[in-house]
């Protein structure tokens, strides 16, 4: 039943997530956890892959979580989830169990995109009933903002200093949630902590098909992204209106655009406000900015083909 | 009470999984075990068994899956060897760490480079600090009884730690012998209904596993684990006089074959004290004191019990399947340590067998055992450490 | 919350209270304070959502005050307030000030 969702309605439900954890000030990633936790109408178990999220949420005797939750490895998330999904059917299958729970994985993008995408393309392919969320923010902060596969082009890291001579990361960053829908799971889709209906929708949605899912969240971090610690809802807003991180789903293998920016903005508002892509506006540097525009504006009229939006 | 059948290593350990009857399976192929998990496979296709499998993409992927299924609250099981075990290393700690009540049979496989499909003890041998119990099997008979124990002792609520156990690859995996089989009935009896500890799936009562814990804390729960291994030695003991009452097999820490008057001894893991039993037999025959100790659980290690059963030995050699480059093998420096413990010092030297899949032969323990016999005669000791069966 | 002795520990590290963060107060990380002004609080609750540290009481559907014991201050809430016409109904102040 499709009842509108409103933030009043929203705000009655109970924090599962609890406040008094240890992320940074102003951080992507609780905000975007709080957005799926609210989208459940169903008890959830989380695993949770080793980065930001997990030692801040749980750390010696203190758990900022009200669901059940477990830690594996940083590579490992999805196949402990898998572990923990495979039980759940086991014991309910022998009536030692009737409650209907939902499986939910969280992951950065360095346990997701690099690291754990062993684990996590074995889990989609084995059809386990289950969610993986990526809280994407482009690198491995947790250990001091190093590049990873999701580190968009240009960015300055501490792998890929912008120098005299590497101008920051050289490579474009790697499409996971195309990869994700080339596994023919049931549904993937892109969202971002801006636009929280959007990304409710879609969790509700993934939590109520069956088989697994796939949604990749954009989660700024003010320390790696190099800009201020109030500008997390300011900057993923500028990832979709710039079509830097489209809103869009692939369900049951066909492509909708959730999300159309009213108008395309150039990426430099994007890139601008955050500390990492300086370099890229010194002059000299202008092919750089050219790269950035050239990447996106390829991937948004792919994206736009596939969906049949043209 | 059972029924005599002639077996595979591998069947034995298979059925004592399948008369188990455990909640969630991961598998993942690797020669020489791979026939566990195939033989399992098909007692779950032909609803012989409730169990749940995972069929993983990697044995990294197998062990995680088995801590979120064990986590989660049920009796979980794989298998491995060698580089499987190798790459499950950093799960092994986690599953340890977090006092999950694994079965793992582990087929004992040498470690590459170079690459080696054969048996050797390096596999279980580079994971004996991962906080696992392990349980050593001479032949298929002793895998599966030690298979059955395994779940009893893991799971003992004093206990709650992973299990392996190890059975030579191909020697005893492979090779078919006679043992007897135990009815199901008293198996499932035996083994019991599984105990939950604090279940992820109880989502009325959240709990949160895996927490970061910083140095003001880790200490006291690697004291806590550490605790929990010293209670081991008391239950393995335990499970073994349950498990004589309904197989009329006697299990202890270690056996100790013609030790009490021995002066030379030899200490020797897996299939290989078959052999060299016989030969101690040719040497008693011969009136020379020789005696054999075969370790069956080697971590926790019972150091005191095994310096009691040594102490007439006057000159010891210590056989390991697995060497530590650098340092003596690891079954050799367990023994040191428990010679240390009672301010017993036999003469002490370590050969190194079989590594790969070499073939053990009676006259390799014949060799050492007349080294020995040199020795307690006044001879010196010659060389610490020495591989034998190699060519020059 | 006291420390335990590795007698009181539970086995495998495992945490059996659910939501005990709240035992650890964020709030003194704070260098900004948002100040709520309700008199241009239009109830978007937009501040609320966007917490990331769940600081925003919101009672009945109704916007609150702020949870100063957690709030780490950045400034997100103040940010997102649409306010009322033009008039931000959170203001960021200096902590100490
Ligand atoms: S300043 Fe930040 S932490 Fe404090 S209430 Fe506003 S959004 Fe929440
Ligand atoms: S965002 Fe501003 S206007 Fe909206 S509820 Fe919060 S304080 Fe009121």
């Amino acid at each position: 039943m499709a009842t509108t969702l409103t933030l009043k309605e929203l705000s009655k439900k109970e924090d599962l997530l609890t406040h008094g954890h240890r992320m940074c000030s102003g951080c992507g990633a609780p905000i975007v956890v709080k957005q799926l936790l609210l989208a459940s109408d169903y008890p959830i178990v989380a695993a949770n892959a080793t980065g930001c999220l997990e030692v801040s949420t749980c750390i010696s005797q203190y758990t900022a979580w009200k669901i059940p939750w477990i830690h594996n490895a940083f590579e490992n998330a999805a196949a402990t989830l898998s572990g923990v999904e495979t039980m759940y059917r086991a014991l309910k299958k022998q009536g030692k169990l009737d409650k209907e729970i939902k499986f939910v994985a969280f992951g950065g993008d360095g346990g997701t995109y690099d690291i754990g995408f062993q684990s996590l393309s074995g889990a989609a392919e084995r059809g386990h009933d289950m969610l993986y969320v990526c809280y994407d923010n482009g690198a491995y902060m947790n250990t001091g903002i190093q590049r990873s596969s999701a580190t968009p082009i240009g960015a300055d890291t501490t792998t890929c200093p912008a120098g005299s001579v590497i101008k920051g990361k050289t490579q474009p960053r790697k499409n996971l949630t195309r990869i994700m829908a080339a596994h023919g799971i049931p549904y993937v889709a892109q969202a971002s902590p801006s636009h929280w209906k959007d990304a409710i929708t879609k969790f509700k949605k993934a939590l109520d098909i069956k088989g697994p899912k796939f949604i990749d969240v954009i989660s700024p971090c003010n320390r790696g992204w190099r800009s201020r610690t109030d500008d997390a809802i300011l900057l993923s807003r500028l990832a979709v209106e710039t079509c830097y991180w489209p809103l869009y789903e692939v369900e049951q293998g066909f492509t909708k655009i959730t999300v159309v920016p009213k108008e395309k903005k150039p990426i430099e508002e994007f890139l601008k406000p955050q500390g990492r892509f300086k370099h890229m506006f010194a002059p000299g540097n202008e092919w750089l900015l050219k790269l950035a525009q050239e990447e996106v504006d390829r991937e948004w009229e792919r994206l736009r083909k596939e969906a049949g939006s043209e | 009470m059972g029924k005599v059948v002639a077996v595979t290593g591998n069947e034995a350990v298979a059925n004592a999984l399948r008369q188990v009857n455990p909640d969630v399976c991961a598998a993942y192929p690797i020669t020489p075990a791979t026939d566990i998990m195939q033989r399992f496979t098909s007692f779950v296709s032909n609803g012989m068994v409730d169990t749940e499998m995972i069929l993983v993409e990697s044995e990294h992927s197998a062990m995680s899956a088995c801590v979120g299924a064990s986590a989660a609250g049920g009796r979980v099981i794989t298998a491995t060897s060698s580089q499987g075990l190798a790459l499950m290393w950093e799960i092994l700690f986690i599953a340890s760490g977090s006092r999950m009540p694994i079965i793992m049979p582990v087929v004992n496989r040498a470690l590459s480079a170079p690459l080696n499909i054969h048996g050797d003890h390096s596999d279980t041998m580079g994971a004996r600090d991962s906080g696992w119990i392990q349980l050593y099997s001479e032949n298929a008979q002793d895998a599966y009884d030690n298979t059955i124990q395994a779940f009893r002792i893991a799971e003992h609520l004093d206990i709650r730690l992973p299990v392996m156990v190890c059975l030579d690859g191909f020697i005893i995996s492979h090779s078919i012998e006679r043992i007897e089989y135990m009815e199901d009935e008293p198996v499932k009896k035996f083994v019991g209904e599984y105990k939950q500890v604090y279940p992820l799936l109880d989502v009325e009562h959240p709990v949160s596993y895996g927490p970061l814990i910083l140095p003001d804390l880790y200490m006291e729960y690697k004291r806590a684990q550490h605790e929990v291994m010293t209670k081991a030695s008391k239950v393995v003991l335990d499970v073994a006089s349950d498990f004589e009452k309904i197989s009329g097999r006697r299990y202890g820490l270690f056996e100790s074959y013609r030790l009490d008057d021995a002066d030379i001894a030899l200490v020797i893991l897996n299939s290989a004290a078959g052999t060299a039993k016989d030969v101690v037999d040719e040497f008693r025959e011969k009136g020379i004191k020789a005696g054999l100790l075969k370790p069956r659980l080697f971590r926790p290690f019972p150091y005191g019990e095994v310096a009691d059963a040594l102490k007439s030995a006057k000159a010891v050699c210590v056989m390991d399947r697995a060497d530590s480059f650098g340092g003596f093998g690891p079954l050799y420096m367990e023994i040191a340590s428990a010679f240390m413990m009672n301010g017993n010092k036999p003469a002490l030297i370590n050969k190194i067998y079989g590594l790969g899949g070499r073939d053990f032969l009676p006259e390799h323990a014949e060799t050492v055992l007349n080294e020995l016999n040199d020795i307690v005669k006044g001879g010196k000791v010659k060389t610490h450490k020495e591989y034998i069966g190699v060519r020059e | 919350m006291k420390l335990k002795g590795w007698k009181d520990l539970p086995p495998g590290a495992v945490v059996t209270e659910a939501g005990s963060a709240a035992e650890f107060k964020t709030g003194s990380w704070r260098s900004f304070r948002p100040v709520w002004l309700a008199e241009n609080c239009i109830q978007c609750l937009f501040c609320w959502m966007y917490c990331p540290d769940m600081s925003i009481k919101v009672k009945d559907g109704k916007r609150g005050e702020y949870d100063y014991d957690y709030c780490k201050g950045c400034g997100i809430c103040a940010l997102e307030c649409p306010g009322k016409k033009g008039k931000k109904a959170i203001v960021m102040e200096e902590e100490g000030k």
